[in-house]
C-alpha cells in the first residue's frame, strides 16, 4: 500500500497540468471557433510553417502547397 | 442631452439593437482609427474550402490587412484601411458564391468577448477535472478499500470536491438565492441545496470514519448542471450576436434645413415644421409634406406595395419610405415618438408583452418538480427521525441521499441537449433561433401567414420577356437606365446586360424626377419612364416604357420569388398546415403570386393594422399561427403571432419581433424548421420521461436507506448520457 504514496500524488499532479493547459487555452482563446479549427486543417495554406500573426499582410503570397500533396 | 431627448432617439429606430446601435459620436470617434475592423456575416459558409475562398479572395482586396472566418459563427473579422467599405467587400464575396451581410461593429466588443460563456466554460473545465480525480478514488472505495485507506481517500476526495463545489456551484447559489429572496422555488433551489447538504454530510462522514461520503456525486451534480447552463448560454450568445448585430437600417440623423443651409441633426431633435431635404436614395427620416421636388418613393416596407409611388408637391410621405429618383425638401408634420414608423413600433411592444406568458417546457417542469422533491426530501427526514428515535446522522444522510437522486442532470440537460442539437442543424441550414422558447412554439404551429413583397418575393423587379425586343431598343434603354438608380431601371439595365447587349451611345442623359430618363440618340431624343411621358398607353402591370423613333416599347417586370419559396409552400401544405397569403401589395401581382404559388387564402391591399388583427382572429379561433413577413407593416402581426420568421433582409424592427431569422435568401428551411421544431419538443417531452423514469426506480430505493454513492453515481451518468443521446436522434 505504500505505493498509494507515489500513485496519488502523481496522478493529482498530471491531472493539474491538464487543468493548467485548460486554463491557458481558455485564455488564449482557443475555443472560440472549434467548428473552423476542424476545417482549418484541410486547408493547403500555411502548411509547412505557422501562419505568421499580427500585422503582416497574410497570404498575399500565393498559398503554399502542402507536403502531403506530391 | 435630456432624458426626454434620449427615449424620443430610443423610440424611432424602435427595437433594442438599435437602442445599443453606435451612436454617430461613435461612429465619428472610429474614424479616427487608422484601422477599421468590419465584421460580415457568412450565412452559407460551411466548410474548409470556404474558408480559403473567403479569406483568400478578402485577403485579395487592396487595403485589407487581415480577414479571418469563424467558422461556428459564420462570420469573417476584417483589418482593413479606413477607405475599405462593407459593401465592396460584400461585392467581392458575392462573385466567389458567398453570400455576406454587414455586422454592426458597434456591438462587436459585447459579443466578441463572451465574457459569461467563458466564465462558464471555466467552471465546467474545473468541475471536470475534479470529477475525474474524484471518481478515482471513489472507485477504490467502492470496490473495497478499507478503515484507514478509505478515510484517506475521503479526505483527498474532499480536499477536491470542496473548493470544486463552491467554485463551479456559484452560479447556482447565486440564482437560488435571488430566487429565494423573491419567494420562489427554481430548479437552483434542490441544486443547490443538494450540493450544499451532499457536501456537509460527506464532510461529516469522513470526520466520523463513515462508510459512504457523496463527494463525487456533488461534484457530478456540478458538472452536470454547468454542461446544461453552458449549453443553453452558447445556443443563446451565438443567436444573439448573430440577429441583433446585422447592421441598421434606419437613418439617425435628417439633414434639416436651416436659412438655406444644410445642418446634419438627429432625428430626435427635429421638430414639427422644420424644412428637412431628403437625397435620391435615403430613406425617409420624419413624417411630413412634400413642398419641393418630384420624385418617386419605394413604401415596399412599410406596406408592401411592389411599385413605387410618384410623389411631388403638397403630397404625404411617411417616415421609412426610401426616396428613389429626385431630391425632396419637406415640411416635417410628425417626428419620432408621433411619426408613423413609431405608431407602428407601439404596436410591437404590445404585441411582445403578450407573448412572454408563454411558459416553456422546462418552468413547467421545474414548477411540477420542485415542491416534489423537497417535499420527498423533507418527508423522509422526518419518516427516519420517528422511526429511528431520533438518529439524526442517519435521517440526514437518507434526506441528502433523496435529494442528489432525484436532481439527477438529465434533468438539466433535457432541454438546452435538445434545442444545442435542433439549433445547430437549423443553422446550418441557414436558420437562426433567436428566442429560447421558438422551438417548442413552433412545434404547435397549424397555420401559416406569409407576406408577399420581400418574403415570398424577392422585393427586386425582373424584366420578363426582354428577348421579344430588337437588339437595338434593348440597347437604348440599357444606356438610359445606366443613368438612374431608380429600381426599374436598375433591373432593366441589369436585365440587358445578362443578354450579352452593349448599351447604345446616348448623349445628354438627364433624369427628369419623378418621369424618367431622357437622352439623345444618333440626334433623335429617346426617352424611358412613365406611360404618359412617353406617350404610351399603360399596361395593367409592373413596366416602364421606351419612346424611341416615334414608335413606344413597353418593359413588363414582375417580383420575382423568393428561391424555395414554392417547394416551402408546398413542404408546409404536405405537413398540414392551413397556408395563408396577407400582403399590402395591389391586388393583379398578389393573385399572380397566389396562383403560381398555390395558396387559396389571399388578401391583397391589407393595412399593417388588419395584418395583425387577422393573426389576432386567427389566435382567437385557437390556431397557433407562424407568421413569415419582413416589412414594417408586418412587424405587429409577426409580433402578435405564436411564432415567427423573418429574413435577414428584414427591417431591424421585424427582425427583432420575430423569433427565428432566415439567413439566407433560400426559403425552403422553413419546411425543415417546422419539423425539426415538432421533433424537439417530441425529444424535450421524451427526455423529462427519461429522468422521471429514474427517479421512479431510484426515489423508492433511497427513501428506504439502500442508496448508496455507487447508485447515486450510476443512476446520474446512465440517465444523463441517455438524455443526450436521444436528443442527438434529431434528424
Amino acid at each position: 500500500m505504500e505505493i498509494l504514496a507515489i500513485l496519488i500524488p502523481v496522478s493529482l499532479f498530471l491531472g493539474g497540468i491538464g487543468l493548467l493547459a485548460f486554463f491557458w487555452a481558455m485564455r488564449t482563446k482557443q475555443f472560440d471557433d472549434p467548428e473552423g479549427d476542424a476545417a482549418r486543417i484541410l486547408t493547403k495554406e500555411w502548411d509547412d510553417r505557422p501562419k505568421p500573426s499580427g500585422d503582416a499582410p497574410p497570404s498575399t503570397a500565393p498559398p503554399r502547397r502542402g507536403r502531403g500533396e506530391e | 442631452m435630456t432624458v426626454a431627448e434620449d427615449i424620443g432617439r430610443v423610440t424611432v429606430t424602435a427595437c433594442p439593437a438599435c437602442v445599443v446601435a453606435p451612436s454617430a459620436e461613435r461612429i465619428a470617434a472610429q474614424r479616427v482609427v487608422p484601422d477599421a475592423r468590419l465584421m460580415l456575416s457568412l450565412p452559407l459558409a460551411h466548410c474548409a474550402a470556404c474558408i480559403s475562398t473567403v479569406e483568400g479572395s478578402l485577403a485579395a482586396v487592396p487595403g485589407v490587412r487581415s480577414a479571418r472566418v469563424n467558422l461556428t459563427r459564420k462570420r469573417v473579422s476584417v483589418e482593413a484601411a479606413p477607405e475599405v467599405t462593407a459593401a465592396a467587400l460584400i461585392a467581392v464575396l458575392a462573385r466567389q458564391g458567398q453570400e455576406a451581410h454587414e455586422l454592426d461593429p458597434g456591438l462587436l466588443s459585447a459579443t466578441e468577448t463572451d465574457r459569461q460563456g467563458r466564465d462558464l466554460l471555466m467552471r465546467l473545465g474545473v468541475a471536470f477535472f475534479a470529477m475525474m480525480n474524484v471518481m478515482l478514488l471513489s472507485v477504490a472505495v467502492w470496490s473495497g478499500a478499507e478503515d484507514a485507506t478509505r478515510d484517506l481517500f475521503h479526505w483527498i476526495s474532499g480536499a477536491i470536491a470542496l473548493p470544486t463545489v463552491i467554485f463551479a456551484g456559484r452560479p447556482f447559489f447565486v440564482s437560488a438565492w435571488a430566487a429565494l429572496r423573491v419567494g420562489r422555488l427554481g430548479m437552483d433551489v434542490p441544486i443547490s441545496l443538494a450540493l450544499i447538504l451532499a457536501s456537509a454530510i460527506s464532510v461529516y462522514e469522513t470526520a466520523m470514519s463513515g462508510y459512504h461520503a457523496y463527494f463525487d456525486a456533488a461534484v457530478m451534480l456540478a458538472f452536470g448542471q454547468l454542461l446544461g447552463r453552458y449549453l443553453d448560454h452558447r445556443t443563446r450568445a451565438i443567436a444573439r450576436s448573430a440577429a441583433e448585430e446585422l447592421a441598421a437600417l434606419e437613418v439617425p440623423r435628417a439633414i434639416v434645413l436651416v436659412d438655406g443651409a444644410e445642418v446634419e441633426t438627429a432625428i430626435a431633435e427635429v421638430q414639427p415644421g422644420a424644412v428637412v431635404l431628403v437625397r435620391p436614395g435615403a430613406r425617409m427620416p420624419v413624417d411630413g409634406v412634400v413642398i419641393r421636388g418630384a420624385s418617386e418613393l419605394d413604401r415596399s416596407l412599410l406596406t408592401g406595395e411592389s411599385v413605387p409611388v410618384p410623389t411631388g408637391e403638397g403630397m404625404a410621405v411617411s417616415a421609412g419610405e426610401v426616396n428613389l429618383t429626385g431630391p425632396l425638401t419637406v415640411r416635417v408634420t410628425a417626428a419620432g415618438k408621433d411619426s408613423s414608423l413609431h405608431r407602428m413600433a407601439d404596436l410591437v411592444a404590445i404585441a411582445e408583452g403578450a407573448k412572454t406568458r408563454y411558459t416553456s417546457l422546462a418552468d413547467r417542469a421545474a414548477a411540477l418538480y420542485s415542491p416534489l422533491v423537497h417535499i420527498l426530501s423533507f418527508g423522509a427526514f422526518g419518516y427516519w427521525m420517528w422511526a429511528t428515535e431520533g438518529d439524526l446522522r442517519f435521517a440526514i444522510n437518507i434526506s441528502a441521499a433523496v435529494l442528489i437522486i432525484t436532481c439527477p442532470c438529465a434533468l438539466g440537460l433535457a432541454v438546452p441537449a435538445v434545442i444545442t442539437s435542433a439549433s445547430g442543424k437549423l443553422f446550418r441550414r441557414g436558420l437562426l433561433i433567436k428566442h429560447g422558447t421558438a422551438l417548442e412554439r413552433l412545434a404547435e404551429v397549424d397555420t401559416v401567414v406569409f407576406d408577399k413583397t420581400g418574403t415570398l418575393t424577392m422585393g427586386v423587379p425582373e424584366p420578363v420577356g426582354l428577348d421579344r425586343h430588337g437588339a437595338e431598343v434593348l440597347a437604348v434603354a440599357a444606356a438610359l437606365a445606366a443613368g438612374s438608380s431608380h429600381p426599374l431601371a436598375r433591373a432593366l439595365a441589369e436585365g440587358v446586360r445578362a443578354l450579352r447587349i452593349e448599351p447604345a451611345q446616348v448623349e445628354a442623359i438627364r433624369e427628369v424626377p419623378g418621369l424618367g430618363i431622357e437622352g439623345l440618340w444618333q440626334g433623335a431624343p429617346v426617352r424611358l419612364g412613365r406611360d404618359m411621358w412617353c406617350g404610351a398607353v399603360a399596361l395593367p402591370a409592373t413596366a416602364t416604357y421606351l419612346a424611341l423613333a416615334g414608335a413606344t416599347h413597353a418593359f413588363v417586370f414582375t417580383d420575382r420569388p423568393r428561391p424555395g419559396a414554392a417547394e416551402a409552400v408546398a413542404a408546409l401544405r404536405a405537413q398540414g398546415m392551413r397556408i395563408e397569403l396577407l400582403s399590402g401589395d395591389a391586388e393583379a401581382p398578389v393573385r399572380e403570386l397566389a396562383q403560381r404559388l398555390g395558396i387559396a387564402d389571399w388578401q391583397a391591399g391589407v393595412l399593417p393594422e388588419a395584418k395583425a388583427a387577422r393573426v389576432a382572429a386567427l389566435s382567437g379561433e385557437g390556431r397557433r399561427v407562424l407568421m413569415v413577413g419582413d416589412g414594417l407593416n408586418d412587424t405587429a402581426a409577426l409580433a402578435a403571432a405564436h411564432v415567427s420568421i423573418s429574413p435577414a433582409s428584414a427591417l431591424d424592427a421585424a427582425r427583432v419581433a420575430s423569433d427565428i431569422v432566415l439567413l439566407g435568401q433560400d426559403m425552403a428551411p422553413i419546411a425543415d424548421a417546422v419539423r425539426i421544431g415538432r421533433q424537439s419538443a417530441r425529444r424535450m417531452v421524451e427526455n423529462f420521461q427519461i429522468s422521471a423514469l429514474y427517479n421512479v426506480v431510484a426515489v423508492p430505493i433511497a427513501l428506504v436507506g439502500l442508496a448508496t454513492p455507487l447508485a447515486a453515481a450510476l443512476a446520474m451518468s446512465l440517465s444523463s448520457i441517455t438524455v443526450a443521446l436521444n436528443a442527438m436522434r434529431l434528424k
